[in-house]
């Protein structure tokens, strides 16, 4: 539980006064048109107490992480290992770098009413901080594991983490969603990059099937900063993962890739802003997601070029599978350009499997189920590949790899042939 | 090896194929030859078994059994191979995994045991090796920025490493030069035993210069309107096939 400070309260007073007022947003608001938030009752999901009980372990994805452990949104186990000078990692109390704190925090996101980041700071509880000093590389990759347990009754959390990382540092994170019964996560990480600065960022959101999970995460990045992000979801009953990157200084770099995976009545929303206000920026998003049974996929991307930002370099493309005709996917990409002198681009392709692909399969030999199996892993190991750090890949895919075999297994086998 | 008796077959409800009869016997090589729009590659995807091809009439035994019974990795297991005249491209599917995927297939369906990845990686480079084929395609994702020549000589990989005994060959010449040609024609000759058999489908003679075949055929109009020998290639690279074309309409 945080110790209180008087700016911190009223960061939480002034969310509260907001996010009171305006409730949850509803399908009525542009920015939910496709994901109806409160469709689970969640407004209705009292907050977790304290975790009672054993703590649960995670086993870390690379061996030489430094891994924070969240329960129901409060922080547990902090890394015991001794850190590089200038590196901190901590509970987010506003004692520790108050300072720091007190700059960025509610500060990278855009505070808006009617926003599930407004949620969370009117009612975040504990957190995470990690700051990375100027010039600092830090080796061991950070890992922030959030794990939701709920028994009988369904129960909300809402997790917060401030990552900074100073001119000139370098870092990886690995964020990871896990967790047993019915909860609400809404989440909130804020990165904030120096100039210089440059962050890995592999987000794996593998939720209790019975979750709502929505987690919001902000980007603000100086001149000449680099953020690479990888996002996977595979979890959760209805998810909703916002991205929100400000290329605020000249020559900064902003790229994410998402992998998603649905079946069932999972309902996987990607929503990203991308805000260029400055000069020679560029950003690249990929996103790539398998949809089976009756799940339903949203894709909504914003690219803002501002008028100082010239020379800007963004392009976005969302291409999605379909594997059952129930399946079904909206996709939202937008382009507001305001500078003259830009490359912009974005699409948005939704499909079936390649059946000339597939007959050329089967006619070496391979039976059409996993001919199909090989495709739709190949459509998402594109993806999966660019993640540079090779534990963390072959983690991402194994956990990418069995939920494809489980949309399979739900499958009929749907095959054709002549007689 | 196989037999084809009176065999119709439609496209979108168009009747292209309007009753084929041939028969290859194990150890020939025979040539299908004709015009654009005959029905050449139309006969391959049947025999291969391609979704959309719905055969109306006749039959098609193959090794004593019913062809068209069969979904195609069944044929493909049998032991028939289409060497495809546009390989397709699978980007994110290496050519490791995929080959490795399709030996086993058939080597199980014979009954063999399957390889495991050393194994198979030492038959593969060697295979390879013997063909012309950079080891470094192997790694690549199948037929993804293969030049022609290099999807062609990829073909002729897979029916090394799947042994097949009955090679249909859909306008293997097609995209390529002359000397990606011969060594591409070169090694599928070299597949040719008395225990095989190849349907060479082509549009020019100049394959059968190194794939030299026992009979040829000419298909027009959907039918077989003319059979002789090797010789009957040559004949109708001078004459073409406009003598057919007009025979057919």
């Amino acid at each position: 539980m945080i110790d209180t400070t008087p700016w911190l309260d009223a960061l939480h007073q002034a969310a509260r006064v907001r996010s009171d007022a305006a409730g949850l947003p509803t399908r009525r608001d542009e920015a939910w048109k496709y994901t109806d938030i409160g469709a689970l009752g969640v407004a209705s999901f009292p907050l977790a107490g304290r975790p009672q009980g054993s703590l649960p372990t995670v086993a870390p994805l690379t061996t030489d992480a430094l891994q924070l452990l969240l329960v129901n949104g409060s922080l547990q186990v902090l890394p015991g290992a001794e850190l590089p000078a200038g590196v901190v990692i901590g509970r987010l109390d506003g004692k520790a770098s108050a300072e720091l704190v007190e700059a960025h925090l509610g500060k990278v996101i855009p505070a808006e009413a009617k926003s599930l980041a407004a949620l969370n700071s009117g009612l975040f509880d504990d957190g995470v901080l990690v700051r990375v000093g100027a010039g600092v590389t830090l080796e061991r990759p950070i890992e922030i594991v959030s794990v939701g347990q709920a028994g009988g009754d369904p129960l909300a959390f809402h997790p917060r983490c401030l990552l900074v990382i100073e001119d000139g540092g370098a870092a990886t994170l690995v964020e990871r969603h896990q967790g047993s019964g019915r909860y609400f996560s809404n989440s909130v990480l804020e990165i904030a990059l120096g100039a210089g600065a440059s962050l890995r960022h592999y987000t794996l959101q593998d939720e209790s099937p019975e979750a709502v999970h929505v987690a919001t995460t902000g980007i603000e990045l100086a001149a000449g900063s680099r953020y690479a992000g990888m996002l996977v979801q595979t979890g959760s009953r209805l998810s909703r993962h916002e991205t929100h990157a400000a290329l605020a200084g000249d020559g900064a770099s902003f790229e994410l890739d998402g992998a998603y995976v649905g079946a069932g009545k999972q309902h996987l929303d990607n929503t990203t802003f991308v805000t260029h206000t400055a000069p020679g920026g560029k950003s690249r998003q990929l996103f790539k997601g398998v949809l089976d049974d009756q799940s339903h996929g949203v894709f909504q991307g914003t690219v803002r070029v501002e008028r100082a930002a010239q020379k800007t370099d963004a392009h976005q493309l969302s291409k999605t599978l379909l594997l059952s005709e129930q399946a079904e996917m909206d996709g939202k990409p937008e382009l507001e350009i305001y500078a003259d002198d830009v490359k912009c681009g974005h699409g948005c392709t939704v499909g079936d499997i390649d059946e000339t692909a597939l007959f050329y399969l089967r006619a070496r030999g391979i039976d059409a189920e996993t001919a199909r199996q090989l495709l739709i892993e190949a459509f998402l190991g594109d993806v999966l590949e660019k993640i540079a750090a090779e534990p963390v890949r072959t983690a991402f895919a194994a956990v990418v790899g069995e939920c494809l075999k489980g949309a399979h297994a739900t499958r009929r086998t749907n095959d054709h042939h002549q007689g | 090896m196989l037999e084809i008796r009176n065999l119709h077959a439609c496209v979108d409800g168009r009747e292209i194929l309007k009753g084929i009869d041939l028969t290859i016997p194990a150890g020939e090589v025979h040539a299908v030859m004709g015009p654009n729009g005959s029905g050449k590659s139309t006969l391959s995807y049947v025999l291969a078994g391609r979704d959309g091809y719905k055969v109306t009439e006749g039959s098609v035994l193959y090794r004593g059994q019913d062809l068209l019974a069969m979904k195609t990795e069944e044929r493909a297991c049998l032991g028939l191979f289409l060497a495809f005249q546009n390989p397709v491209e699978i980007p994110g599917v290496t050519g490791v995994n995929f080959l490795k995927t399709a030996v086993n297939a058939v080597r199980r369906s014979r009954g063999q045991s399957e390889l495991d990845a050393m194994q198979f990686l030492k038959l593969a480079r060697r295979k390879a090796k013997e063909l012309g084929v950079g080891e470094e395609m192997l790694r690549r994702a199948v037929n993804t920025g293969f030049s022609g020549g290099e999807k062609k000589r990829y073909e002729a990989l897979q029916m090394a490493l799947l042994e097949p005994k009955f090679m249909i060959l859909d306008e293997t010449d097609s995209g390529l030069d002359i000397d990606a040609l011969r060594v591409v024609a070169e090694a599928v000759d070299s597949f040719r035993s008395p225990e095989r058999a190849m349907l060479v489908i082509t549009h020019y003679q100049r394959i059968l210069d190194y794939i030299v075949p026992d009979k040829v055929h000419v298909l027009a109009g959907g039918r077989i309107v003319q059979t002789g020998g090797k010789e009957l290639a040559v004949e109708l690279e001078s004459t073409g096939y406009a003598q057919f074309t007009e025979q057919a309409a």
